[in-house]
């Protein structure tokens, strides 16, 4: 795989042609858990950006040592720990965040998208792949969480990163704001995004 | 690159030296964020406090009262704010845990004449664009000024004088609650002192 691929095209599949959420649908539970305004899809992505960069490292980096009937546990182990710095640090030096986003930042660690590119990518490739692979897909996923985000706040509270554009009275679409918002919108924005990256 | 065999003791031996350093790394980062994540849960609570009470220049934190009471199953806080040794308010937290999503939990301020100052929603997880609309002014203005005990804090459905909030009967019905909680203590507490 690696060699084949060079850099920008490694970078690009996270982005565009392989894109976490739009394309792979992976991380589907943070996806639509906390994308209630464009900021929470931010932060939830960077957070999920950090830990994913982090664990590509670490597990790049000690492949050779870790047995292969192991492996399950200690990039689970590897990615938990991570989850935690990121929790711990979110808590202390952002609460504000850290209380938007609740039980979801623990819920990183059962991100199937982490362990997959863990799996599926950081212990087969050299540490510069993985790195690049990790921010490819990183960045993906935080595009698609923030777009996502982004629909849902616009449609449903009439503001976008908390600038309002209508008044608080004003009747906005509540259903986007609401669980079944999120699939609603999650399938027109997947639908969107295969059209106008297939056709280019 | 050739891996490790998955013998037993290579195995042992790479999760035993993986969890050994991930706990050491925890417990690093755990000592470095310790004082702000203190820091930053205090602040919150100032800044709750500084909402709801008029000026005041001691430090209510510190001189919290937790009182024990059949009302709620926690022990509550109250604060109390003074302005040169003046008593100036008293911010006592209130909760309900009928919310549309359980509990609801604010701060009431309460001037010395036992009318509201202003409320604070410290947690909730109602439904978000409908029971949020709760920490909204056009909603809070309703019990600014208020004295509970001729102001019926509970909606209008339920023979009260609060406005409900549009699709958030329940929400308003638990916010009314909690408020009026937080008015019984802080008059309990002003009996039981005289």
């Amino acid at each position: 795989m690696a060699g084949t691929i060079t850099k920008k095209e490694n970078f690009l599949k996270g982005v565009i042609k392989d894109n976490p959420v739009f394309v792979m649908l992976l991380g589907m539970c943070p996806a639509l858990g906390v994308t209630s305004s464009a900021f929470n899809g931010l932060g939830m992505g960077i957070a999920t950006l950090f830990v994913l960069l982090m664990s590509n490292i670490v597990v790049s980096l000690i492949k050779s040592q870790i047995p292969s009937k192991v492996r399950i546990p200690a990039f689970i182990i590897i990615i938990a720990s991570f989850v935690t710095i990121v929790e711990m640090v979110l808590e202390a030096f952002i609460p504000f965040l850290y209380e938007q986003l609740g039980i979801f930042i623990p819920l990183i660690v059962v991100n199937c998208l982490i362990l997959g590119r863990a799996e599926a990518f950081a212990s087969k490739n050299d540490l510069l792949s993985s790195i690049v692979d990790a921010l490819g897909m990183g960045i993906g996923f935080t595009i698609a969480l923030t777009a996502l985000g982004a629909v849902r706040e616009i449609l449903g509270s009439g503001s976008i990163f908390d600038f309002r554009f209508v008044s608080e009275d004003a009747n906005t679409f509540i259903l986007f704001i609401l669980p079944p918002g999120a699939f609603i919108a999650l399938a027109y924005l997947s639908v969107l995004f295969n059209k106008v990256s297939k056709t280019n | 690159m050739s891996k490790k065999e998955s013998t037993f003791f290579n195995m042992i031996i790479a999760l035993f030296v993986i969890t050994i350093v991930a706990g050491a790394s925890l417990g690093f980062i755990n000592d470095i964020t310790k004082g702000p994540k203190a820091k930053a849960k205090l602040e919150r609570k100032v800044n709750a406090i500084k909402q709801v009470l008029p000026e005041f220049n001691n430090n209510p934190v510190e001189d919290v009262i937790m009182l024990k009471s059949d009302l709620a199953k926690d022990s509550i806080e109250i604060y109390k704010g003074t302005y040169d040794d003046q008593p100036i308010g008293t911010a006592v937290i209130g909760s309900s845990e009928k919310g549309y999503s359980g509990l609801v939990k604010i701060m009431v301020g309460f001037n010395p004449d036992e009318s509201i100052k202003n409320i604070v929603v410290l947690e909730q997880k109602e439904t978000p664009g409908l029971g949020t609309k709760m920490k909204g002014d056009k909603f809070l203005r309703q019990f600014r000024g208020k004295k509970p005990s001729e102001y019926n804090v509970m909606p209008t459905k339920d023979g009260g004088d609060v406005d409900a909030l549009t699709g958030a009967t329940i929400t308003t019905r638990a916010f009314g609650e909690a408020t009026q909680m937080a008015y019984d203590i802080f008059v309990e507490t002003n009996k039981s002192k005289n």
